[in-house]
């Protein structure tokens, strides 16, 4: 097992690579540079750059030199010195961007997690064992009304009920007196308060399509002959289901671990846009349009590594939870 | 005078009714018999008939909208048709006073937990056993069901077990809390006939040691001789006959068994058949035929673990107008044999020369895939599953017509008349061609594989387990239908099954596999009452016989690798 995984973090390594190249190769593809739509931006604003501080510009970022060497220069930096570069656009170093961002991000992501798992397993199983019951249909309905509605109308109907019937200021996560407060217990209180709308909208959508997921697993097993076999030894119907059909549904749920991972954090760009998050989605979207290519290269670096990451835990889990994996490793 | 033993379990007038969208559905139609300590009840019957249903009724396993609607089950005091389905009561007496063994042990056993602790499970569930306890426990039981080292095999999985051993875990579950009744419901139908054999012997020695009551399902005639005591007869719902194995066997008054009876032991002996003309010469011969195939190679290349020889060396000789059977358990590389024939698989290595009459002979390994299609409407497959083998989202005329239309052979009027032609052809009516092939039966469905197989007037057909699938009576049916079309239409085949009855019944000569190999050829009738090879002579011994008076299990042959 130990092997097992030690040669799956050899694996992730050369893929790491290709990922790292194909996405600075991506970020590089459109037409221009950053200091083209920073020209076009200044001459938007009615003034000018002159040709000799655009060179000095492009020598000082290193943009005339060709397309390997500013690979190089990146990927080295990052992995001897940690620096992923500097953001033109917001005139700082990228890391100090990223890390702010990514803490928010993975904090309200995880929170999310937590609450699609926490509804939509035990109303899966309930949907799947009460199948075409009246409780069945009620879940099913409005599952597929979450599925239906638009995250960002979601955001926005929360934003608007909370704010005309129970007064609350819930864009961003921290109303603006505590914006830049130390922490505090009133701070915490202030951000549970800002903080289930985003939750919510965020987990309802994932929420209705994984329940459907579940329903669907468990009812394949439920009709599996073992389960009639654990019937028969006198277990209790909720013991057995527990133990026997609902265990083997949760196979193809851990499989999508390595996916939900990056999801959750490029997946929420527009209710981050909506709700004035300080998420890593809107960074992204910006770093991407004005080409800010050391920002952009990074969050996509970022995802790559998640994806991975993500992928390694929903394997290991799977030889944990399923023997027959471990057996053909 | 002899006293009968102890009624353990008495079951009157037992009704279970499925509820559908209009009325419901009799599976069970008063059924009544009584289950007596030490004793084994055969209950018999095809597909259908409501023997299953009957079992898992006894304890209370119905699934809705199945629901009992009548009559008791009397264990004791108790009357366990009146319990609640999933109360308390019902669930005391599962697993502790009636276990059940089932058909497939495999999907019957849950993949992800180890053999040991299911079968723990319910020694802590109703013996109140502790951890340690009921391991001790496992272990022992384990090894009374002759699973070899169970302080090992405690902690494996099913699937690193054979057939055999996974229905020996099952039985091991079933006897876990000393149980007064014991169901099996086809205990050994998916499992080979030798370790079919093994089975029903530790089944019925650990039941006679334990004095328990005993239900045995099947279909098979041969294990209901072989194995019980008495016998009662089920056909649509109703027992329609009981009595004491000798009585029913000997003495049938119902038709329905007698029909049953005659089927069987209309499989016991070769059809009456016109001989294959002496002397003709082979239409397809098959030289040195191996498949290898590599184990173990990853998604990233690297070495092979090991390789496995599917088929090894295989030499044999079709001769025009005869059916060659192959015959062996699973593993023994027979259904492979019969895709390398046709290289659907590709073979490592041999040759195989297809001779048809007054034509060019051709070598099966240099054709191309123009060469392939041709060969494919000269040499044609019947598949197994009627059920998986028919698109059920086409209709038959399209399922039969497909070869002709893939190969133009003539218009769509042309087309129609031929399909019109071929199911006249293999007894089925004609105007049922727009139907889609859920309307019929198993039986039906092979006659219509088999027109499909017949569309493009093959000279050879390669017909892999045809009839496993079907139930008895039907078996002979397709069988004779087979027979009438070799005559009819000059054809020869090859004939794969692991049934010796079958074999017997159809082929003219018979090569036995094993491992890949071939072990013995030769005439079908020899090779069936006395074989030389001593695997054969294991093989053939093995085979249930439908007759209780002259039981052929108990004095079966063995046969291990020492005794090559």
């Amino acid at each position: 097992m130990l092997l097992y995984i030690l040669k799956r973090l050899a694996y992730m390594i050369p893929t790491l690579f290709g990922m790292s190249l194909v996405s600075f190769l991506i970020i590089q593809l459109p037409p221009g540079d950053f200091l083209t739509s920073l020209t076009s931006a200044i001459a938007d604003s009615g003034q000018s750059l002159d040709q000799a501080s655009i060179d000095r510009l492009t020598a000082l970022y290193g943009l005339d030199q060709p397309f390997y060497v500013q690979y190089w220069n990146w990927i080295s930096n990052i992995i001897l010195r940690g620096d992923f570069g500097w953001s033109f656009d917001w005139g700082q170093p990228v890391s100090r961007l990223l890390w702010d961002r990514m803490g928010v991000t993975i904090f309200v992501s995880a929170l999310s997690l937590v609450l699609i798992w926490a509804l939509a397993i035990p109303i899966g199983i309930y949907s799947a064992v009460r199948r075409y019951s009246i409780g069945d249909y009620v879940f099913t309905f409005l599952g597929f009304v979450g599925l239906a509605v638009p995250t960002f109308i979601l955001a926005l109907g929360l934003m608007y009920i909370s704010f005309t019937w129970f007064g609350l200021n819930v864009g961003g996560l921290f109303s603006p007196e505590y914006e830049q407060a130390p922490w505090s217990l009133a701070k915490f209180i202030d951000l549970l308060q800002h903080l289930w709308i985003p939750v919510v909208v965020i987990a309802i959508s994932s929420t209705a399509a994984l329940i459907r997921v579940m329903r669907a697993n468990l009812s394949d097993e439920l009709s599996k002959p073992y389960v009639v076999t654990a019937r028969a030894k006198g277990l209790s119907e909720f013991t057995l289901i527990m133990r026997y059909p609902v265990r083997l549904a949760l196979n193809p749920f851990v499989s999508t671990i390595g996916w939900v991972l990056p999801s959750l954090i490029s997946g929420v760009t527009i209710t981050a846009i909506v709700l004035n998050l300080p998420m890593a989605g809107p960074l992204l979207l910006r770093a991407l349009v004005s080409q800010d290519m050391y920002l952009a290269g990074a969050f996509i670096l970022i995802m790559s590594v998640l994806t991975l990451v993500g992928m390694l835990i929903s394997d290991i889990l799977l030889a944990v939870l399923d023997p027959r994996v471990r057996y053909q490793q | 005078m002899t006293t009968e033993p102890d009624i353990v379990l008495s079951v009157r007038d037992l009704t279970v009714d499925f509820a559908q969208r209009q009325g419901s559905f009799r599976a069970v139609d008063s059924v009544s018999f009584d289950l007596r300590a030490g004793r084994t009840l055969g209950i018999v019957g095809e597909s259908g008939s409501g023997k299953s249903v009957t079992a898992r009724a006894l304890m209370q396993l119905v699934d809705p909208p199945g629901r009992i609607t009548g009559g008791s089950i009397r264990l004791g005091e108790i009357d366990i048709a009146q319990l609640p389905r999933r109360g308390e009561a019902i669930r005391a007496i599962r697993g502790a006073d009636i276990s059940m063994i089932f058909q497939e042990p495999m999907s019957s056993l849950s993949p992800v937990h180890t053999i040991g602790a299911q079968v723990m499970e319910v020694l802590e569930l109703h013996l109140k056993l502790d951890r340690k306890a009921a391991r001790a426990r496992t272990i022992e039981l384990l090894g009374q069901v002759e699973i070899p080292n169970p302080e090992q095999a405690i902690d494996r999985y099913a699937y690193e077990f054979s057939g055999g051993m996974r229905q020996r875990a099952m039985i091991a579950m079933a006897l876990a809390c000393n149980p007064r009744v014991l169901i099996a419901d086809e205990p050994t139908t998916a499992l080979d006939v030798t370790t079919q054999a093994e089975v029903l012997d530790l089944i019925g020695r650990i039941q006679r040691e334990r004095g328990m009551a005993m239900i045995l399902i099947t279909h098979d005639m041969g294990v209901v001789a072989e194995t019980v005591d008495d016998v009662a007869v089920m056909y649509r719902g109703q027992v329609v006959e009981a009595g004491p194995v000798d009585q029913i066997f000997h003495g049938a008054t119902h038709p329905y068994t007698q029909r049953l009876l005659a089927a069987t032991l209309k499989l016991e002996q070769p059809a009456e058949r016109p001989l294959p003309v002496a002397g003709a010469g082979p239409i397809l011969t098959v030289r040195n035929l191996g498949k290898t195939y590599q184990l173990g190679i990853g998604a990233f290349g690297g070495k092979a673990k090991g390789t496995l020889r599917a088929v090894d060396d295989v030499s044999l000789e079709l001769r025009a107008g005869e059916t060659l059977g192959i015959v062996g358990e699973s593993g023994s590389g027979k259904t492979t044999l019969g895709r390398l024939i046709l290289r659907t698989v590709e073979p490592t290595d041999g040759e195989v020369v297809y001779s048809p009459p007054g034509a060019p002979a051709v070598k099966v390994r240099g054709l191309d895939k123009a060469g392939l299609r041709n060969l494919y409407s000269e040499i044609r497959f019947i598949f197994q599953d009627p059920f998986a083998s028919l698109n059920p989202r086409m209709t038959v005329r399209q399922i039969v017509g497909e070869p002709l239309l893939i190969n133009r052979r003539g218009s769509a009027a042309e087309i129609n008349t031929r399909v019109t032609e071929l199911l006249e052809l293999v007894g089925l009516d004609a105007g049922m061609m727009a139907r889609y092939p859920h309307a019929f039966s198993g039986g039906q469905r092979q006659r219509i594989g088999i027109a499909r197989a017949l569309a493009l007037d093959p000279k050879v057909l390669i017909a892999d387990e045809p009839t496993s699938a079907l139930d008895v009576s039907i078996r002979s049916q397709i069988l004779d239908l087979l027979i009438e079309l070799r005559a009819r239409l000059g054809l020869s085949f090859i004939f794969i099954s692991h049934d010796i009855g079958v074999i017997r019944y159809f082929c003219d000569r018979v090569a036995v596999m094993r491992r890949g190999r071939v072990v013995e050829v030769g005439d079908a009738q020899t090779i069936c009452t006395s074989p030389s090879h001593p695997y054969t002579q294991a093989l053939i011994s093995a085979v249930p016989y439908p007759d209780p008076r002259r039981p052929r299990m108990q004095q079966r042959a063995r046969y291990t690798e020492t005794t090559v």
